[in-house]
């Protein structure tokens, strides 16, 4: 993929061929008995035999599970998304404000919530709030609105840096032909830094795509809880709807991955996206383009 | 504040941030050790090896964490009766940093292969013009060097590791998260001081980790 990668060895001469060939060979039987290993021991415990495949070769598994769960997960990952663009594109221009009073406010929210795991703001948002508000809260939007407080503040970080690594002379092009803060933020300075976060932002999606399985442990409807909890609990195949499920997210993220990487060689096709942001904030790791966000 | 004079309280929350430390303590040693050999395998010679890090990285990082951690309890635990410990605790507890370890390495193994892009060429390729082999020009000169470029990711992935460390809470662990939970329904008149307590414990420890991990990071970074 680069060209460290190369360089790390010497291109093998006939010694080194020989050498990795027989490498290849002993360590490819060696993962391939690491792998039989699994496999009988998933036989042994009967993990492989028929009954327990057999209901995903059937629609109706897919109709009355698999499918609504999927539905559950994107549904709630799509409005979150929306929500935590948006959430992270108002918090990154009031941390940079002039004006304290907003810029220490933004910035104290967003490393509030970068700081707070997942999982305990869902619960104060499911179990906690409905003791304030005496109404129940439906799942659905503690799931998306924990997602977008989370996520919305690491993307607010991301598009902060981004801000920074737009060369200063856009700017100071902009102040000159008379623009104001406002419209020099809006049409200068977010699409630039927007185009060089892509890498962030889209690894961040990602993050919260997989973040909706969170919602099954406060009974939110998603792929987690009804194509594997649900269903692994009629059928008696738990581990064989988890290895389902599991490849689905793979899909369903590996695509999203395939998509962001397919929009880099866009962007830096046409040469206009600024450099990389030279100081990386810590949660978004520039070192790693969209590795280090979890 | 009342909550938070009951002993039992005090207790529940105390042994709640016990276990997310120690399952971030364990899960970072895993997630470190299995990473920087991924990472390893993923820049090697042999094809095997490569194809095995790329596999362990699409599949860990694509997978919910949570999807992660049910499969070790349902799967290694409950299917394959895979048992670590005869107490139950402990059980679970090792079959979280398992989960733990397995998922955080991918994103390990990530950033270190990218600070590995970040070593200039030429210092792989003097290395192997005084007759250094592959493991000592990996070890010895570039590892070194990608490491201290990647302070900053790899203590953004260790905070996160914390973070993600109350998801444990779903096989039965009383961490931090599922000991909030408890007290709220046991107290339903004191939510938000309890929620800004447990909150807060992270908020405290983990944003000056992350200003600390940064100051690190420029004090280590090379000067190039």
């Amino acid at each position: 993929m680069s060209v460290t990668d190369a360089v790390l060895y010497d291109h093998p001469g006939p010694r080194a061929k020989i050498r990795n060939r027989i490498l290849t060979v002993v360590l490819g039987i060696a993962m391939l008995a690491v792998l039989y290993w699994i496999y009988t021991k998933f036989d042994d415990k009967n993990q492989w035999a028929g009954p327990l495949w057999k209901p995903f070769l059937e629609g109706e598994t897919w109709t009355s599970y698999i499918l609504p769960g999927l539905w559950g997960t994107v549904s709630a990952a799509a409005v979150a998304m929306v929500l935590s663009l948006v959430f992270g594109v108002i918090f990154a221009v009031g941390r940079l404000s002039d004006h304290w009073w907003l810029s220490i406010p933004a910035g104290a929210v967003v490393e509030f919530f970068r700081a707070v795991p997942l999982l305990l703001m869902m619960f104060f948002i499911f179990f906690g709030i409905p003791f304030l508000t005496e109404e129940p809260m439906p799942p659905f939007w503690a799931v998306v609105i924990s997602l977008t407080l989370y996520n919305g503040s690491v993307l607010a970080e991301a598009f902060r840096a981004g801000i920074k690594s737009v060369p200063t002379g856009q700017s100071e092009a902009g102040y000159a032909i008379g623009m104001r803060k406002n419209l020099v933020m809006r049409e200068i300075l977010i699409p630039q830094a927007a185009r060089a976060m892509l890498p962030v932002i889209v690894s961040q999606l990602v993050v919260l795509v997989k973040d909706t399985a969170l919602g099954y442990i406060i009974g939110y409807t998603e792929l987690l809880q009804d194509g594997v909890n649900t269903l692994g609990a009629n059928f008696g195949n738990t581990v064989a709807a988890a290895i389902v499920a599991a490849i689905i997210y793979i899909v369903l993220n590996a695509s999203l991955t395939f998509f962001a990487g397919y929009l880099e060689r866009r962007t830096r096709r046409t040469g206009r996206a600024p450099r990389s942001p030279k100081t990386a904030p810590v949660t978004t790791g520039t070192v790693a383009d969209g590795a280090a966000t979890i | 504040m009342d909550v938070f004079s009951d002993s039992a309280n005090i207790d529940t929350y105390v042994t709640g941030f016990l276990w997310i430390l120690k399952l971030t303590a364990a899960a970072t040693v895993g997630a470190l050790v299995l990473g920087v050999l991924l990472a390893g395998m993923r820049v090697s010679p042999i094809p095997v090896l490569r194809g095995f890090g790329t596999a362990w990285v699409n599949t860990f990082r694509n997978t919910p964490l949570t999807l992660i951690v049910f499969f070790c309890y349902f799967g290694l635990y409950s299917a394959l009766s895979l048992e670590l410990s005869d107490d139950i605790d402990t059980n679970n507890y090792w079959l979280g940093v398992i989960g733990l370890s397995v998922y955080t390495a991918a994103f390990v193994c990530e950033a270190i292969r990218s600070g590995i892009n970040t070593v200039p060429v030429g210092q792989a390729e003097a290395a192997r013009a005084i007759g250094m082999s592959f493991i000592q020009t990996l070890t010895l000169i570039v590892l070194p060097q990608a490491g201290r470029a990647v302070v900053a990711p790899l203590g953004s992935i260790f905070i996160a590791l914390a973070k993600n460390a109350t998801i444990v809470g779903t096989i039965g662990l009383m961490e931090s998260s599922s000991a909030m939970k408890e007290l709220i329904n046991a107290n339903g008149d004191a939510v938000f001081p309890i929620f800004f307590v447990f909150a807060g414990t992270f908020a405290i420890f983990l944003i000056p980790t992350g200003y600390a991990f940064g100051w690190l990071a420029n004090r280590l970074a090379v000067k190039r």
